[in-house]
C-alpha cells in the first residue's frame, strides 16, 4: 500500500529537512511542472480527480479553473493554504505540516504556477507552534535553494511565500472568513459571488486550498494521473486520504489510506477496535459538522458519494466515535455549545439560533426538558438549514443534531421523562 | 503610561508588515497584537492596542474590533501560567469535564478566573486539533496530552517550581 503523503514522515517526530526531502524525490514535481505550461498543470490536476480535503470535497482542478488566466488578468494573484484546522475531531494537517513542511510548500508553488500567482500565504492556527517554527525554517530553506523568490529553479516564474499565524476562531476555516482574517479583520464570511477565484484577498484572484490538498499536488505531477487515480479504492476521487479516529478506541491516530476504505476498517483494524468496557454506539464520520452514522453504516466506504448516500458527509475524514458510556444528548449539547461559541455573529439565524439550540439541549440534558422541545429542536434544523444562513457554520451545526434526533430519540425522551441524565 | 516596543520588536513589526503588499499593513495586525500581548504579560491593554493602531496606521476601533473577536487575544489581565483545556467533543468523551473540574478545585478557581497570586488562569477552550491524544490542554507554547489527575498535579508543581527558580535568580 502506497502512502505518498506520509511515507517519509519520521517516526521520531522530527522534521524532514530540505536535503532529506530532496533525497526522496522532493521538488521533482515542481521541476516537471515548470517545464509544462500552466494550463497543462491545471489539466493534470483536473484529470487526477483530486477533491479538496478541507471538508467540502470540491474538485481542486475545477476550483482553479475559475481564476482569470488571460493577459489582462488582475495581479497580484494569491495562493493561500488553509491550515486553520479547527473542525472538532480533525488533527491530520498538523501531522503533515510538522512532519514534512516542504511537501506543502512544493504543492503550493506548483499550484501557484498553475494559476500564475505572485504571492502565497500559509495560514496556520497559532496553537500549532511547532508547525509554525518548522514552516518558517522550511520557507527560508526553499528561498535559499531557489525554489521561492525570483526565477524559480531557473524558470521565469517567481513567487513570494509567507507564514501567517492566526489567533483562534473556527470561522477562519471558512475560506472567505479566512481572507478577512488575513486582511487583519474579524473573520466574518463574505457573500459569494464574487468567488475568491475572481475577487479574493485584497480583491484579487485568490485560491484557498486545504493543507492536505496541497500535499497531494507534487505527487500528481511527479508520478502522473493514472498512478494517482490507482491509489484510490473509490471511483469518487483520486489519491489517498488522511483518516483518523478519536474517542474510546484502543489506538486513536491518523493514517494515510486509499480513499474509500470502510468505516469498519478504520475503527476495527486501524484504531484497534473499542477500548475494553466500551461499546460502539455511533460515529461522526468527518468532524463535528457531519451527521451521525450508526452500526448499520459501518461498511460504508469513506468517500464523498457513499457517506452522503448513508445520510452524512465524509467531511475531513476524521471520525469521532461515540460509545455506550457517553450520553449522546450530552455530546450533542457539547457540540452545539461549540458552534454557538464559534458563531461569528454576522447573521441572525446562526447568532441567535445556535445559543437557543444549546439552551434547549442544556435543559434536556439536566432534567428540565419538555417533550415539545424535541419539536422545537427539529424546527431549528430546518430554520438553520443550508440557504437560510450566510455561511455553512450553522447548517453544519445542525447535522449532528438532526441525526441525533433521528437515532437517539429514545435517549432524548428518557432524559425528559426521568427528569435527569440517565448517564449521570 | 506610554508603551513602546523595543527596537528588536519594532524590526520584527517591520518584517511582518513587509509580508503584505504596500498599503496592506493592516494584515500584520494579528501577528503584531501577538507581539504586544507577549510584551504585556499576556494581555492587551487599551494603551497597547492604541499604540499598535498608530504603528499600523489604523483607527483604534479597528484594533479593538479584532482584539475582542479572536479567542487567543486577551483584553483582560491573565495569569502567568494559562491552562487552556480543550472541552470540545473528542476531549469531552475522554473526560475533559473531570480534568477541568479537578484543575479548578486544585487551584481554587473557576474556568475564566485567575488565582489571587496571578500565577494560574484556567480557560476552557475549543478544539486544539489533538483529538487522538485527548484529554489535553495547551500550556504556553506546548501541548500536554493524555491528561490524568496525576499529570495535572505534576504540571502544577512544575509551574510552581519554575516560578520559584525565576524568583530566586
Amino acid at each position: 500500500m502506497e502512502q505518498p503523503l506520509t511515507q517519509h514522515i519520521k517516526k521520531d517526530g522530527s522534521v524532514l529537512s530540505l536535503k532529506e526531502y530532496e533525497a526522496v524525490g522532493g521538488y521533482q514535481g515542481l521541476k516537471k511542472a515548470l517545464k509544462m505550461t500552466p494550463k497543462e498543470v491545471m489539466q493534470m490536476v483536473k484529470d487526477s480527480n483530486l477533491r479538496g480535503r478541507g471538508g467540502a470535497g470540491f474538485p481542486t482542478g475545477m476550483k482553479w479553473s475559475f481564476v482569470p488566466m488571460d493577459d489582462h488578468a488582475p495581479h497580484p494573484k494569491y495562493i493561500v493554504a488553509n491550515g486553520d484546522e479547527m473542525e472538532p475531531g480533525t488533527f491530520k494537517d498538523r501531522v503533515l505540516v510538522e512532519g514534512n513542511p516542504h511537501q506543502l510548500i512544493e504543492g503550493m508553488i506548483i499550484s501557484a504556477y498553475a494559476i500564475q500567482a505572485d504571492i502565497s500565504y500559509i495560514f496556520l492556527r497559532w496553537a500549532y507552534h511547532e508547525a509554525a517554527k518548522r514552516v518558517e525554517v522550511a520557507i527560508h530553506e526553499a528561498y535559499q535553494a531557489g525554489y521561492l523568490g525570483e526565477r524559480i529553479a531557473g524558470s521565469d516564474f517567481h513567487l513570494e511565500m509567507h507564514l501567517h499565524t492566526s489567533v483562534g476562531r473556527y470561522m477562519c476555516g471558512e475560506e472567505t472568513a479566512l481572507l478577512n482574517a488575513l486582511e487583519g479583520k474579524r473573520a466574518n464570511p463574505r457573500s459569494k459571488p464574487p468567488f475568491p477565484q475572481v475577487s479574493g484577498l485584497f480583491g484579487k484572484p485568490t485560491i484557498v486550498n486545504n493543507v492536505e490538498t496541497f500535499n497531494n499536488i507534487p505527487h500528481i505531477i511527479d508520478k502522473g494521473t493514472e498512478w494517482y487515480q490507482a491509489l484510490s479504492k473509490s471511483p469518487d476521487g483520486g489519491g489517498t486520504k488522511l483518516y483518523g479516529v478519536s474517542g474510546h478506541v484502543k489506538k486513536p491516530a491518523i493514517w494515510e489510506l486509499p480513499l474509500g476504505v470502510s468505516l469498519r476498517e478504520l475503527i476495527e483494524e486501524h484504531a484497534g477496535g473499542m477500548m475494553d468496557g466500551y461499546k460502539f454506539r455511533a460515529a461522526l464520520p468527518g468532524g463535528a459538522s457531519t451527521d451521525f452514522l450508526t452500526e448499520e453504516h459501518l461498511d460504508v466506504a469513506m468517500d464523498f458519494t457513499n457517506v452522503m448516500k448513508a445520510g452524512s458527509r465524509m467531511g475531513t475524514g476524521t471520525v469521532i466515535v461515540l460509545d455506550d458510556k457517553t450520553c449522546p444528548v450530552g455530546m450533542v449539547l457539547n457540540l452545539e455549545k461549540f458552534f454557538a461559541q464559534e458563531s461569528c455573529g454576522w447573521c441572525t439565524p446562526c447568532r441567535e439560533g445556535l445559543p437557543w439550540t444549546a439552551k434547549i439541549l442544556d435543559a434536556i440534558e439536566n432534567g428540565r426538558g419538555m417533550m415539545n422541545q424535541l419539536d422545537i429542536l427539529s424546527f431549528e434544523t430546518v430554520y438553520m438549514a443550508p440557504g437560510n444562513t450566510f455561511c455553512a457554520l450553522a447548517p453544519g451545526a445542525m447535522e449532528p443534531l438532526q441525526s441525533a434526533l433521528k437515532y437517539f430519540r429514545e435517549d432524548f425522551e428518557r432524559h425528559i421523562k426521568e427528569h435527569k441524565c440517565p448517564w449521570d | 503610561m506610554s508603551v513602546v516596543f523595543s527596537e528588536k520588536k519594532l524590526n520584527r513589526v517591520k518584517e511582518l508588515v513587509s509580508h503584505y503588499p504596500d498599503g496592506k499593513q493592516k494584515s500584520a495586525l494579528i501577528p503584531v497584537l501577538h507581539l504586544a500581548q507577549e510584551e504585556n504579560d499576556g494581555w492587551l491593554s487599551v494603551e497597547w492596542m492604541d499604540y499598535v493602531a498608530g504603528l499600523l496606521q489604523m483607527t483604534p476601533i479597528e484594533v479593538y474590533e479584532v482584539a475582542t473577536f479572536y479567542s487567543m487575544l486577551n483584553t483582560k489581565p491573565i495569569g502567568r501560567y494559562v491552562f487552556e483545556v480543550c472541552q470540545t467533543g473528542p476531549c469531552m468523551i475522554k473526560g475533559s469535564d473531570d480534568i477541568i473540574a479537578y484543575i479548578g478545585e486544585k487551584l481554587g478557581i473557576k474556568p475564566g478566573e485567575t488565582t489571587k497570586d496571578g500565577m494560574f488562569t484556567l480557560k476552557k477552550v475549543e478544539c486544539l486539533g489533538a483529538c487522538g491524544y485527548a484529554p489535553m490542554m495547551q500550556l504556553g507554547k506546548n501541548y500536554r496530552e493524555h491528561l490524568t489527575k496525576e499529570k495535572v498535579d505534576a504540571i502544577i508543581e512544575e509551574c510552581r517550581k519554575e516560578a520559584r527558580q525565576i524568583k530566586e535568580n
